[in-house]
């Protein structure tokens, strides 16, 4: 046996038998953590006022040998009398952000730096934050509600919590997916199979939510992630874009437009060409 | 936009300056005095008020308020309407749970109907307090009770549709006996100015929001409601007409069958396949009552078939058998304290070799190409040709090799309790790099994409590139023995540690995802299928944890500790147990399929192959199982 160890056995040897680097890197190269960004808003054609709120923070570190970006947008549409409905909205949308910035960003931003930084996990960060939104809009604007639709990107990952029918779609490959599930009894008896997409798009009470910020009581939301690899487009938008065009008009804009800008822009035209019958708002994230 | 009505607790002080109500002290008609608030809904209140007529009892009453702000003429007439609607029908009902009505007025352009006030807590206060399950007895006794008021008012003349079933409108008063509230006013959904509307409802059947409303509308309610008593699950904040998709036993073990099916009937999707009428669903639950059951006869009870699984066969090592069996062709490979690593044919249990080292056996065999790889607590690890059983090649390290040898890249992958990762050359045998880290690594390495993943003694959960760099780490609090697992599509590395917690780590960036806290240390390695986690604690529980945020889907529980890995194969979940049994769990609802007795506890995971289950037991013997 010891013979055999002899013979076979070999100590460290650290200078050329590194793992050949044959595979290296290319599954890492369309993980570039670079952004271009759109966003756009508009009241459309019919309603007197714009109940939709947005947000976008891009932040960018560099040094040390190391670049971090790390990205929070977020999209909301309110829904009450009385302007009630804006309030609503930019209430959730400034306490997401807030909450956010206290529970993720800060220590990511003293990751490494101190030792016990200890931050909330992820999701129990989204939930928290969405649930003081839900809160603070339950107490602070009775009867009213929002949709929320957030996307935290660290980097080429993204996390989305969700609440209600705006939607997240991603771009990628000549292919758009919806990320999102709607919170409507419509959407629900589309799964179902009770109810065609068709039938769907006109039916009277499309707009009726079961979840949405500002319901009080528990409110669950939904958590997606998602790879944002180079080339893609990330859109967050509230029902006004996505209910006025259909997919293939949303996907041959996101294909099309040479920046993230120009396709808000895009679609926001194209929303108020077909009718603008509620406000319109998209945020784009693009891979680059 | 139209919010549910919520219900206002009488410890709790309405919120700040609700637009109007009338205040304590406030007397209307010169007769009734108001006390407080007893709920607020969108268009009406409810008040405490006491009754002056009667100057020397406390004779207390309920009053209803309509407020109507609503600025559109045809709105209020609507309003208007409706509550005179309900004070009509309530005043020609007798039925003991529904409430007496004494009088009905208008006053400064409100109207107000005066009920019987009724002492105790509706149901929906009934459930939050609670923290266990109620009896089922005294569940069935409820949905009796509601079966019969349902046809009462059903086979009224003309018949009358509750419409708003559900927990806050259904009052258990001070006799026990429980009272319908809140009749008539209920509508599901008002067109909203804004186009958007919210419904919190989750208690209504799917044809309600069309604009349907019949008697099986409001046996499903019925349904919704007994679900909801049985589950404690708030169908409000389940996603709409999800009931099938979370059955009752799943939750509560100790509702029977029987009575689960009755629930489940009333709540079926198509108004057809329910219940057709409240009494026919009445006589359903009737014979469900214990006495009827003795009187009846024996009604089928357990259907779970508890007869011994017995092996295909078995095979008996020296020494207890701690790690996972590898199958390849129709070989399996299994490693034992005993020093030696056998080769036996996978349908016989046949032995064909043995390769003996100098020190017991904690790891896996790894299987790849034509060789198997094992470390040994001689501190050596071995790879030895798979078909003859003779030694290629040998690579020795400072401390004891108990992680599972792991390879890719053309290489394997260990860790040594001499605190270093190593990876070695699988053709020679070479070292290729090491890297030091703080403490015995004996989690064994999960491969990402170009990235490596394991844990060491010392509480940590590295990832390290191909050549050994460090990309990063996340600590926990206590060792972390459990092998993580690498899942492409959600990019997260999943591993459990000895501080009782299972973690999902963002594979790029090391960010804690989300966590899930059992009672014990979690040892185990965890198995993700069809976007679940499953994964075993020392607190005796196997879990099964949604992938995407940690919330538990089930847990069962052993009845010793669960250290050994669970494996995943045709929506059944295995896992072995301290308890000295394996486990075959429905991966779906946590439900046992089966169980199988050894003599020792089971802490070997399992692997599957075809139809045939492998496991080691610490009884010394190899298992082969039918799935």
């Amino acid at each position: 046996m010891d013979l055999v160890r002899k013979m076979f056995g070999h100590s460290e040897d650290k200078e050329n038998m590194l793992p050949a680097p044959e595979a290296a890197s290319p599954a890492n190269s369309h993980r570039s953590g670079q952004w271009r960004i759109g966003r756009a808003s508009d009241v459309g054609l019919v309603r007197p006022h714009n109940e939709d709120s947005l947000l976008t923070v891009e932040s960018i570190f560099q040094g040390n040998d190391i670049r971090e970006s790390i990205g929070l947008f977020i999209v909301a549409d309110g829904m009450g009398g009385h302007q009630a409905g804006e309030v609503a909205s930019s209430l959730a949308t400034r306490i997401v952000a807030s909450q956010l910035t206290q529970e993720v960003y800060t220590p990511y931003l003293l990751r490494d730096v101190q030792a016990e930084a200890n931050p909330l996990p992820l999701v129990e960060a989204l939930q928290k934050a969405v649930e003081a939104a839900n809160q603070a809009v339950h107490n602070q604007v009775p009867g009213s509600g929002t949709t929320l639709t957030c996307a935290l990107i660290i980097n080429s990952r993204a996390y989305l919590a969700h609440v209600g029918d705006s939607r997240a779609y991603l771009y990628y490959n000549h292919q758009l997916t919806q990320i999102t599930r709607d919170h409507s009894y419509v959407d629900k008896l589309v799964e179902l199979g009770q109810l065609s997409v068709e039938a769907a798009a006109v039916h009277p009470h499309r707009n009726v939510l079961y979840r949405a910020v500002g319901q009080g009581d528990q409110l669950e939301i939904d958590i997606h992630s998602l790879d944002l690899l180079q080339g893609s487009r990330l859109l967050l938008c509230c029902d006004g874009l996505w209910g006025m065009l259909t997919d293939a008009a949303l996907q041959a804009v996101l294909a099309s437009a040479a920046t993230p800008q120009d396709a808000c822009e895009q679609l926001i035209a194209a929303a108020n060409e077909a009718g603008g019958r509620d406000n319109i708002t998209a945020v784009i994230i693009e891979s680059v | 936009m139209s919010l549910d009505t919520h219900q206002i607790r009488s410890n709790q002080s309405p919120a700040g300056g609700v637009d109007g109500a009338l205040a304590p002290g406030r007397i209307l008609q010169s007769r009734y005095e108001i006390l407080g608030i007893l709920g607020l809904g969108g268009m009406s209140a409810v008040y405490q008020a006491r009754d002056q007529r009667f100057p020397n009892v406390v004779k207390l009453c309920a009053v209803k308020e309509m407020k109507s702000h609503s600025l559109d003429p045809q709105m209020r007439t609507l309003a208007i309407q409706n509550f005179e609607r309900e004070a009509n029908i309530l005043a020609t009902l007798s039925h003991p749970a529904i409430p007496k009505v004494y009088d009905y007025f208008s006053e400064e352009a409100r109207s107000y109907l005066v009920m019987e006030f009724i002492e105790g807590r509706d149901l929906e206060a009934v459930l939050s307090e609670m923290t266990s399950f109620l009896p089922q007895e005294q569940v069935l006794e409820w949905a009796i009770q509601l079966c019969d008021v349902l046809q009462f008012l059903h086979e009224h003349t003309p018949p009358i549709i509750f419409r708003d079933m559900k927990p806050s409108n259904i009052m258990l008063d001070k006799h026990g006996r429980l009272r319908l509230i809140d009749f008539g006013i209920a509508k599901n959904f008002q067109p909203g100015q804004k186009g958007t509307m919210i419904g919190t409802e989750g208690y209504s059947p799917p044809e309600q929001y069309r604009g349907i409303a019949e008697q099986r509308t409001d046996i499903y309610a019925l349904g919704a409601t007994l679900h909801h008593v049985l589950t404690r699950q708030d169908p409000r904040v389940e996603p709409p007409f999800s009931f099938h998709e979370r059955p009752i036993q799943t939750t509560n073990p100790a509702i029977s069958s029987e009575f689960a099916q009755v629930v489940m009937r009333a709540l079926e999707y198509e108004p057809d396949r329910r219940f057709s009428t409240a009494e026919e669903m009445k006589r359903a639950l009737v014979i469900l009552r214990p006495t009827a059951v003795a009187r009846y006869g024996a009604l089928a009870t357990s259907q779970f078939d508890s007869s011994e699984i017995q092996p295909l066969w078995t095979f008996a090592c020296e020494d207890e058998i701690r790690s996972t069996p590898t199958r390849a062709e129709d070989v399996i490979y299994v490693t034992s304290y005993d020093h030696n690593l056998y080769a036996l044919n996978a349908d016989s249990g046949k032995f064909l070799w043995k390769y003996a080292t100098d020190g017991g056996i904690a790891g896996s065999p790894c299987f790849v190409e034509d060789k198997v790889i094992i470390g040994s607590d001689d501190r050596t690890v071995y790879c030895i040709n798979a078909q003859t059983g003779r030694i290629i090649w040998t690579c020795p390290t400072q401390g004891r090799v108990r992680s599972t040898p792991r390879c890719q890249f053309g290489h394997v992958f260990f860790g040594s309790d001499d605190r270093h990762l190593y990876a070695v050359n699988l053709q020679s045998g070479r070292v290729s790099w090491r890297v030091e880290l703080d403490s015995a690594i004996r989690s064994s390495v999960a491969i990402g994409e170009e990235l490596l993943y394991f844990g060491d003694e010392s509480g940590s959960v590295y990832c390290v590139d191909i050549r050994g760099s460090l990309k990063w780490r996340h600590n926990t609090k206590r060792g972390v023995t459990s092998s993580p697992v690498y899942h492409k599509d959600t990019q997260l590395v999943i591993v459990g540690s000895q501080d009782n917690t299972v973690y999902a780590l963002d594979a790029q960036s090391g960010w804690v995802v989300w966590r899930y806290r059992t009672g014990k240390a979690v040892i185990s390695s965890p198995c993700i299928a069809e976007g679940v986690v499953y994964i075993g604690s020392a607190d005796t529980n196997l879990y099964a944890l949604d992938l995407k945020t940690g919330r538990l889907n089930w847990k069962y529980a052993t009845e010793g500790q669960v250290n050994s890995s669970p494996v995943v194969a045709d929506a059944a979940v295995y896992v072995g147990s301290v308890d000295t049994s394996l486990y075959s769990i429905d991966a779906k609802t946590g439900q046992l399929r089966w169980r199988a007795h050894t003599n020792g506890p089971v802490v070997s995971s399992p692997i599957v192959v075809g139809d045939v289950v492998y496991v080691g037991s610490n009884d010394r013997l190899l298992y082969a199982l039918p799935a």
